[in-house]
């Protein structure tokens, strides 16, 4: 009890599990045999109590009627009581877990600065030889950002998923995957070790594949599913080849025993660069992948068909930032390799400016946000790239806030026009659903960068570390600018032809419009509060601010950059350290130019969209082939399609046809055949004939007889 | 006083006639006469064999192979009568439906 609260740092991600356990109770025993009768399908017979009961014994065989209309009145009155019991638990224990984290790191930040990492070891896990990975829990600066950010974010979208999927019949099954999730990544982003993380992290894989699929009946969401668990594999190769990496290296794989060594492994020449660059870059590839990044992106924009609170949870908020948190959690490896921190800039800047472009030309409302998240991680991975993790992590938060809003704020909208995605039939929902359009609002001068939202501090950070620090360069803040008019512009284009202008829905649609249930709004509303005021924490010195945030997260990566001093130039180059060698003046100018920069992308977005509306046509009409590219993803997913997956079937076709046909089948077929002709011809010997076998009895004597005598006479 | 030599050859004689009774002969009944006689043919080597060395156990031997021969008789006979019933015939090379 010495720690106080911080002892019971393992309810944080225990939690979510118990809700996992009883919501999968609730799911298989009251909800499974629901589902299956209202299809009109047998329970299987491992349940065979219930079984009976189900099918002789029901209210659908007595009253014929009541089948028909307990299956379409589901959601509509007389919810079923397991149902309100679910939509209690699930996000109850999310929210318990989110108050238990809230007091574990108020504790925490009670203590100094430099004793401010906490590791409860609950268990050893994997014991062998030297090896040792305990299943261990740390919170320290960075895990307890994470882990408030993905239990509070997570609190709130539970909450709006509570109202989103009120008319879902598998309500329970999803409320489990999101519980699961939740575990998966408080496990992620909390534990002691890489190997834990990865436990976490093939865990989000795992419940995003099941939640995209959710609606697994659809081709093309199962199709997704597994689009997304396939790319995610080639990712996790990496960071398993990392991981192996490391323990190579360091012969262990706990965070504080990894960055422990690293200055007096790489001083005794054991961790060369060459090593650390092959560790990093490694790792840097499970990043591209869980975090959507060139060249693993493809999987995100397909991630869309899954239900919109997961998209907002898992493929905005949480999980895909896991790649960002991975780089930040190893900074200390990653200030050591200046090449990968090279190539990870370079990534994130071209995913940035890359999927902004192709968000300019979606039509479809989650896809445009989908294409947004690839970007914005981008700038996450740029922050990391130029070594400001501080800004990395700052913009995973807010980006956490203001994302989570705009898809849920984008659920909501779809939710009142009872499903419809494409933004072509939408228009004038403001009046409709005033709170979704002001929150969205909020959202959307957030992600575009307005002064004194919560993206304007993280964006504008990222912007000049990636100008002003040791590994940054003008290109990238020019690149990284750019990607911010673009990201302002397909964003207000997003709010123009969602709420402004003539309504262009379906009149069946329209008469259904309405605004959704306080479960949804709520949410929606305590998120643009966080929008706003989010980055406030960060507010940088030249405005006046302190940046709490640069220095909570201090001891995360300070000594790190004090470890590497001594080998790689300007390694500590963070906020302090560069503006001794810029001026205040070179960056408030920078940043009114890049908040220009914006404002002409919000500009543009209204002159085309709100004033000369029929100027986009106009312009695909005269570019056709740029239209065509753009809008068609620059055919990616069809060079994927070509280079990769076509060559990776006909490889598989031939390795079949050669292998398992030709040889392993040739090798047991032939050995069949082989013994086969081997008794044809044997057999013959047994004719049936007593003499003759008499005859071979009567040989094999004599054969024998004579061998005997033949050995004793020649000793 | 006759050599030992003797007995073993009187002994591989009857041997060898019953071998060939049982490899050449068709009649079954004769097959089972070759049979006890290759029997014992190998009764006189050991009657022989046990006199030489003065040992009773050559003796006692003939006395257990006698026996198992009767029993071996009584059951081939009973055997043979049987098949007799079902086949109407005592030909070997008539009853080979027990092959491939």
């Amino acid at each position: 009890m010495v720690n106080g609260i911080l002892d019971y740092l393992w309810l944080v991600p225990a939690l979510p599990l118990v809700g996992v356990v009883v919501n999968g109770l609730l799911a298989l025993f009251a909800e499974r045999p629901l589902l299956l009768k209202e299809a009109g399908l047998p329970l299987p017979g491992g349940s065979h109590g219930s079984s009976t009961h189900g099918t002789s014994v029901s209210p659908s065989h007595a009253d014929p009627t009541s089948h028909g209309h307990g299956g379409g009145s589901h959601g509509h009155h007389g919810t079923p009581m397991y149902r309100k019991l679910v939509a209690l638990i699930a996000p109850g224990v999310i929210g318990a877990s989110f108050v238990v984290a809230l007091l574990c790191v108020l504790s925490l930040a009670a203590r100094p600065a430099e004793g401010r990492t906490f590791v409860q070891i609950l268990f050893p896990w994997i014991q062998a030889g030297s090896f040792l990975a305990p299943v261990g829990f740390q919170l320290d600066p960075l895990s307890s950002v994470m882990a408030l950010v993905v239990t509070g974010v997570g609190f709130l979208i539970h909450v709006y998923s509570v109202g989103y999927m009120s008319h879902e019949r598998a309500f329970a099954r999803y409320f489990v995957y999101l519980n699961l999730f939740m575990f998966a990544m408080l496990t992620l982003v909390m534990a002691n070790n890489y190997l834990l993380m990865f436990v976490g992290w093939e865990g989000v894989g795992l419940c995003s594949y099941l939640l995209i699929g959710f609606w697994y009946e659809k081709q093309s969401a199962a199709d997704a599913g597994k689009k997304a668990f396939v790319v995610n594999r080639i990712g996790d190769f990496g960071f398993l080849l990392a991981m192996f990496l490391i323990f190579w290296t360091f012969g262990t794989v706990s965070y504080t025993e990894v960055f422990a060594k690293v200055p007096a492994l790489s001083n005794s020449g054991v961790l060369t660069t060459g090593l650390a660059t092959a560790i990093t870059l490694l790792m840097f590839v499970g990043a591209t992948g869980k975090s959507a990044q060139i060249p693993l992106y493809v999987w995100l924009p397909d991630a869309m068909e899954g239900p919109t609170p997961v998209s907002a949870l898992i493929h905005a908020a949480t999980m895909v930032t896991a790649g960002v948190y991975m780089v930040a959690r190893s900074s200390g490896l990653f200030l050591l390799a200046p090449d990968t921190m090279m190539v990870v800039a370079v990534v994130g800047a071209a995913t940035a400016i890359f999927s902004a472009t192709i968000g300019i030309c979606q039509t479809d409302i989650k896809r445009v946000l989908a294409y947004s998240t690839v970007s914005q991680l981008g700038y996450m991975f740029l922050a990391c790239g130029v070594g400001a993790f501080t800004a990395g992590i700052f913009h995973l938060m807010t980006h956490a806030f203001f994302k989570a809003l705009l898809f849920l704020g984008s659920g909501s909208v779809i939710h009142a026009l009872s499903g419809e995605q494409d933004m072509q039939r939408m228009g004038g929902l403001r009046k409709y659903i005033p709170i979704t359009f002001f929150t969205m609002f909020i959202a959307t001068l957030a992600i575009a960068g307005i002064p004194g939202l919560s993206g304007f501090f993280s964006k504008d950070e990222i912007l000049w570390q990636s100008f002003s620090s040791g590994h940054g360069s003008p290109v990238f803040w020019a690149v990284a600018a750019a990607a911010a008019g673009i990201t302002a512009f397909y964003m207000f284009r997003l709010v123009f032809l969602t709420f402004f202008g003539e309504s262009r829905m379906d009149p069946e649609v329209a008469r259904h419009v309405h605004e959704s249930p306080w479960t949804m709004t709520l949410p929606l509303s305590i998120l643009a509060v966080l929008s706003v005021i989010g980055g406030w924490i960060g507010i940088p010195a030249v405005l006046g601010g302190s940046n709490h945030f640069e220095h909570w997260l201090a001891p995360v990566f300070h000594p790190a950059a004090a470890a590497t001093a001594h080998g790689v130039a300007a390694a500590g180059a963070h906020g302090a350290a560069a503006g001794a060698h810029h001026s205040a003046v070179l960056e408030i100018g920078l940043m009114a130019l890049s908040v220009g920069i914006a404002l002409c992308g919000i500009g543009l977005a209204y002159f085309l969209y709100r004033v000369r509306t029929g100027k986009p046509e106009e312009i695909a009409r005269n570019w056709p082939t740029l239209y065509r590219a753009v809008y068609n993803k620059y055919y990616i997913d069809e060079f994927y399609e070509w280079a990769v997956v076509r060559r990776i079937v006909n490889g598989s076709v031939w390795l079949w046809e050669m292998f398992d046909a030709l040889l392993v089948d040739g090798i047991v077929n032939g050995v069949a055949d082989l013994v086969r002709a081997a008794g044809d011809r044997v057999r013959r010997l047994q004719g049936g004939v007593v003499g003759g076998y008499a005859f071979s009895l009567l040989a094999g004597a004599v054969l024998l007889v004579g061998y005997i005598l033949y050995r004793s006479m020649i000793q | 006083m006759i050599q030992p030599s003797a007995y073993l050859l009187l002994s591989a004689i009857l041997f060898g006639i019953g071998v060939v009774g049982v490899v050449a002969r068709k009649n079954v009944l004769i097959i089972l006469m070759s049979v006890e006689l290759m029997l014992n043919g190998v009764n006189v080597a050991f009657v022989a064999a046990g006199s030489y060395l003065g040992d009773a156990t050559g003796g006692i031997f003939a006395f257990m192979v006698m026996t198992v021969a009767a029993a071996e008789a009584a059951v081939g006979l009973a055997l043979l009568i049987a098949l007799y019933r079902l086949k109407e015939t005592i030909d070997i090379t008539e009853l080979r439906i027990l092959k491939w």
